[in-house]
Formats: C-alpha cells, sequence, structure tokens
C-alpha cells in the first residue's frame, strides 16, 4: 500500500495535526507497513457478513429529560488555558 | 509481618478483626513507594498526606463498625493505586500525554467512586502508556516504567505502572484499562493476576477514552480472590454510561470456596495461538498451567479460532479509527496547555502536533485514514465485518466449551528500546488479548511459570460475555493449586 507524500498531509490536515518534515517522512514509512499488514483482510469474503459496531445487542437508552445538578462553571473553566467572564477564550475565528 | 505482602483480601480481613491499622498499612505501602519508585517509576502522582488523613479516618470507622458489630465496606482502609487514564477527584490526570499536563478532574470515575464508597484509599495514580496506546509503558510522556523482575525490561502496557506497581508490593491492587491487552499481558510480564471483565460490566464513566466499543475498566492484583473483590466492587449498571448492562452482578467471592474442583468444566485451547514465533518456555508453561486444570478435573480438548489471524489487523483500524475521534477533544481549547498561533485553526494543529507522542499521532493518522473518504468501505468498514466472524467464531467455541486456556503474550517482557522502532513489532505483542476485546469478552491473565531469565509467564483463561464468576472461579482453583502467583521480585 503505497501512500505519497501528499496524501500524508491530507490526512494530518484532515486530524488538525502539525507534522514536521522528518515526522510527515516517518509516519509515511509505518502506516505503509501498517496497511500492507492490514491488507490481509481484503482476502476476507464478508459480502454477506453485517459489521459489528458495538459487541452489545442493539438496546435504546432513555432516561426523563429532567433539570439536575452538574459541575459549577468556575469548576470545569479552571481547568482551561485560557478564559474570561464565565467563558472559554479562544483565537479569533475570523478576523 | 512486612505488611506490603498482606493481598488486599488479607489485609481488609485484618482491618475489620482490628489486627492492623489502616494507617500503619497505608504508611507501609507509602513507604516502599517512596523507597523504590525512584528506579521502578511506576507513578506519576501521589497523594501521601490525603491518603493518610483517609487511612485514620478509615481507623475510626473500623473502631465503630468493630464496637456497634456493624459490617464495614469491604475494602475500608486498603489503599490502592489507579492507572493515570481513569479520573480521580483532585489528582492530576495526564493519561501519560503533555497534552494534559495540569489537567485535574473534578470527579471520580464511576469504579473509582465504588471502590472509594467502599472503603477504599487512592494512593497515586500510575504510568501508562500516552492514552493507554503501547504495549509496553515506553509511550509515556513521562518516561517508561522498569519491569520489577529486571529493571532493564517492559513492564507491558499499557497499565504497566499498576502491574510493576503491584509486582514490587507498592499496593494491593491497581486499576488498569483494557482495550487490546492492556490489563493483562502487563499483569503476564510482571507475574500478577489482571481482569478484564466483559464490555459493557463495568462502567466507563470517568476512564479517557480511546476506542469506545473496546475500552474496559479491570484491576491488577496478586491473587484471584483480589480480582474477584474488586470487579465486585466496581461492577454494574451505571446511568453515567449508557453502554453498561442491566444484569444484577453476582457474588464473585460466593464462587471461591469450597474444593478447588472443575470437573464439568469445559477447557478448550486454540490452536490457533500456539504458532511460530512464540517463546517455547511460553508454551510449555501455558501447555503445563492447563494441565494443572485438567488435574483438578477440567475436561481439555482442541478448539479452533479461524480468524484468530486477523484480529490484528481489524484491532489495528478500529481502535485507530475510534481513537482519532475520541481524541479529536484535545485542542489546547478547554483543559491542557494551548500552543500559541495566529488563528485557531492553527492553534489546534499546533496544539495537537506539538503535545501529542509519536505513537498516539500514529494512531491518529491511521485512523483518520480509515475513516476518511474513499478508504472507509476498504478499512474501517472491512474491519468492522471481520469483527464479526471473529466474535462469530467465540460463539462457536463457547457451545463446545466453557472455557478458553491460552498464553497471554507470545514473550515474556521484552528489553526496553527493543520494539520502539518498529511499530508492528510491538503490535504484535498484543496477538493473543485483542481478540477478547473484539469479542467483548472476559480474560484474566494468571502467573504460570517463569523463563530461563526468571521472567514471569502468564496464562490467559477467557469466557463468554458475563462469565467473570466461572473464569475467576478456574483461575482461583488454579491459584489454590500452585505457587507463580506468591512469588515477589527482589527490588
Amino acid at each position: 500500500m503505497a501512500l505519497t507524500r501528499e496524501e500524508v498531509e491530507h490526512i494530518a490536515h484532515l486530524a488538525h495535526l502539525n507534522l514536521t518534515a522528518d515526522e510527515a517522512a516517518r509516519y509515511r514509512e509505518q502506516l505503509e507497513a501498517v496497511l500492507e499488514y492490514a491488507a490481509r483482510l481484503q482476502a476476507v469474503d464478508t459480502s454477506l457478513i453485517p459489521p459489528t459496531t458495538s459487541v452489545l445487542a442493539p438496546h435504546s437508552v432513555t432516561r426523563a429529560d429532567e433539570p439536575r445538578a452538574s459541575l459549577a462553571p468556575e469548576e470545569v473553566l479552571r481547568q482551561a488555558p485560557d478564559r474570561a467572564r464565565g467563558m472559554f477564550r479562544v483565537p479569533p475565528v475570523f478576523e | 509481618m512486612d505488611l506490603t505482602d498482606l493481598s488486599l483480601a488479607q489485609a481488609a480481613r485484618m482491618l475489620r478483626d482490628g489486627e492492623i491499622s489502616s494507617l500503619e498499612l497505608t504508611r507501609a505501602c507509602l513507604q516502599r513507594i517512596h523507597r523504590f519508585d525512584e528506579k521502578q517509576h511506576a507513578f506519576l502522582a501521589l497523594r501521601p498526606e490525603a491518603a493518610l488523613d483517609e487511612a485514620r479516618q478509615a481507623d475510626r470507622r473500623l473502631a465503630t463498625a468493630r464496637g456497634e458489630e456493624q459490617p464495614a465496606g469491604a475494602l475500608l482502609g486498603v489503599p490502592l493505586a489507579v492507572k493515570d487514564v481513569v479520573c480521580v477527584t483532585g489528582l492530576p490526570c495526564t493519561c501519560g500525554s503533555r497534552i494534559l499536563e495540569g489537567f485535574t478532574p473534578p470527579y471520580d470515575a464511576t469504579g473509582v467512586a465504588r471502590l472509594r464508597a467502599a472503603g477504599a484509599i487512592v494512593v497515586g495514580k500510575t504510568n501508562t502508556d500516552e492514552f493507554a496506546m503501547g504495549s509496553s509503558t515506553e509511550n509515556s510522556a513521562y518516561g517508561p516504567t522498569h519491569n520489577p523482575w529486571d529493571a532493564t525490561r517492559v513492564p507491558g502496557g499499557s497499565s504497566g505502572g499498576s502491574a510493576a506497581a503491584v509486582a514490587a508490593r507498592m499496593v494491593p491492587a491497581a486499576l488498569g484499562t483494557d482495550t487490546g491487552g492492556s490489563v493483562r499481558q502487563p499483569a503476564s510480564f510482571c507475574g500478577v493476576t489482571g481482569i478484564k471483565p466483559s464490555y459493557g460490566r463495568v462502567s466507563r464513566y470517568g476512564l479517557v477514552a480511546y476506542g469506545s466499543s473496546l475500552d474496559c475498566l479491570g484491576a491488577l492484583t496478586r491473587t484471584v480472590e483480589d480480582a474477584a473483590l474488586v470487579l465486585g466492587v466496581m461492577a454494574g449498571h451505571d446511568p453515567l454510561d449508557s453502554t453498561t448492562l442491566e444484569q444484577p452482578v453476582p457474588d464473585y467471592l460466593q464462587s471461591l470456596t469450597g474444593d478447588p474442583d472443575l470437573h464439568g468444566v469445559r477447557v478448550g485451547v486454540p490452536r490457533e495461538y500456539f504458532i511460530a514465533g512464540i517463546q517455547p518456555e511460553v508454551e510449555q508453561a501455558v501447555r503445563q498451567a492447563v494441565q494443572v486444570l485438567a488435574a483438578l478435573g477440567a475436561e481439555v480438548r482442541e478448539v479452533s479460532l479461524p480468524h484468530t489471524d486477523y484480529a490484528l489487523p481489524v484491532y489495528y483500524l478500529i481502535a485507530p479509527a475510534e481513537a482519532s475521534a475520541n481524541l479529536a477533544r484535545y485542542d489546547g481549547m478547554r483543559f491542557g496547555p494551548r500552543q500559541a498561533a495566529p488563528d485557531l485553526w492553527q492553534t489546534y494543529a499546533a496544539t495537537r502536533g506539538e503535545l501529542f507522542g509519536a505513537e498516539v499521532k500514529r494512531r491518529i493518522m491511521l485512523g483518520t485514514y480509515a475513516l476518511s473518504a474513499g478508504y472507509y468501505e476498504a478499512y474501517y468498514a472491512q474491519a468492522q465485518r471481520v469483527r464479526t466472524l471473529i466474535r462469530e467464531d467465540f460463539d462457536r467455541a463457547f457451545s463446545q466449551v466453557d472455557l478458553i486456556a491460552c498464553p497471554v503474550a507470545p514473550t515474556t517482557a521484552f528489553r526496553l528500546g527493543e520494539h520502539t522502532s518498529d511499530p508492528l513489532a510491538m503490535y504484535l505483542e498484543d496477538v493473543f488479548t485483542l481478540p477478547a476485546n473484539l469479542a467483548g469478552i472476559p480474560g484474566l491473565a494468571l502467573p504460570c511459570g517463569f523463563d530461563s531469565q526468571r521472567l514471569p509467564i502468564g496464562m490467559q483463561l477467557n469466557g463468554p460475555p458475563l462469565s467473570e464468576a466461572l473464569l475467576l472461579r478456574a483461575g482461583w482453583g488454579y491459584q489454590q493449586s500452585t505457587r507463580w502467583h506468591l512469588e515477589a521480585p527482589v527490588l
């Protein structure tokens, strides 16, 4: 399974990961090896096999939609790298 | 008597009977950690003062319970440790990652909350591969843990800190998590007992998510009785985790009484698990351990799990795919450090690129690829279908036998650095453990011997979903008949 440098950069972009040129080259090689190993799955005939998304029997879970106590906002905000006026402060999305 | 040699069950009993105090037990554990952890590096965080305070309170409650002849909590006054991917209020939770440096969760994981409600005292958080991704604990951003049996070797992973702490007698028990073998493989490498419950048996609330369809909270202990004790306290439905099962939790300790007799129990040995590449001493020790089960009355026969060869590639597509989604939340906005960059998007990519370690980025890349347009069908969806075939293998096997016995890992503990440059070689360490996660079935790792380097070897027992009581009974019977689990490393 050959991966191009552009493909590796595209995946890194999708995953929001800055990679150095060294990392990109290394991951290209290592991902190729893992994908080549995984290629053996293509040999399995699964045309009639349903996928497993969970090992549990499908079941619907609901609960009463009632207000309950939750964590205090200041307790949650205390973990944030930047905050202002009871909110998370983030870099601008638009200039 | 060295208090740190006591099993969890022994300690709990002696505390209730007033033969020892929680303060002296907790202090003995902390002293041992203080003395040896510089070398082992099993712990990432400790709370000695708070633990000693809780021990004093536990001693008062134990005295009251004795005076009033009231039952005390099952674990009242017993110290234990928690893997650093599981939340404990007020203790840092780094997941072995720089991206969560400084994060201190404001709540307990449900498993932790239940142990604390039963009286257990958390002494600290143990080292782990970053976000539980690894088989050696070398992927921790805070440095590797060393195997107590040989400090030049890995403790296994990703719950390597917990396994080392229990093997080194720093704590009688520690929580671990198991997504592809992360409780069982380090248990095997460190010569301790490890239980991975059925998927859905124990709440995942407060367990930092890696592969949500695979993750399980489990325990590392020195005996099966202790594993039963911890599991019994943690298990059961939790409204905070919609994947927990409603089925009542059996009294696991109840199944560990009487003669260790296994008549009527059919044990299958999967022929596909004794492959080329398995260390001959591992195969020999596991086959001897199966003979011990036979001597206890179990009927042993060969079974086949024909899709075993596919479990590894299935796992290394599904787990990274789920990880790539789960780890999207680490972007430097709500917790952890932030890497400054000119705009929001660049801030995300800079923070994640800078603060995630090599293996985490590798798996995010792999998972993102497997889920991306054009490759989803060929990789992720195909892996999910083959996962169905692997589950069906186990269904068929469990129509013929009650339990499966096999090695935990193909080798004993390898040297630090031995596999770090070859991810695929590292992934192969999980080849016998990850099928249980893909099928959602329980697994128990038991010490069953040593190789010529005096490194521990582990046997694994697997059973159908929710067969923990039988699994523990068979493991208990094995430990009643052998002494491997009583061997301790010289630090």
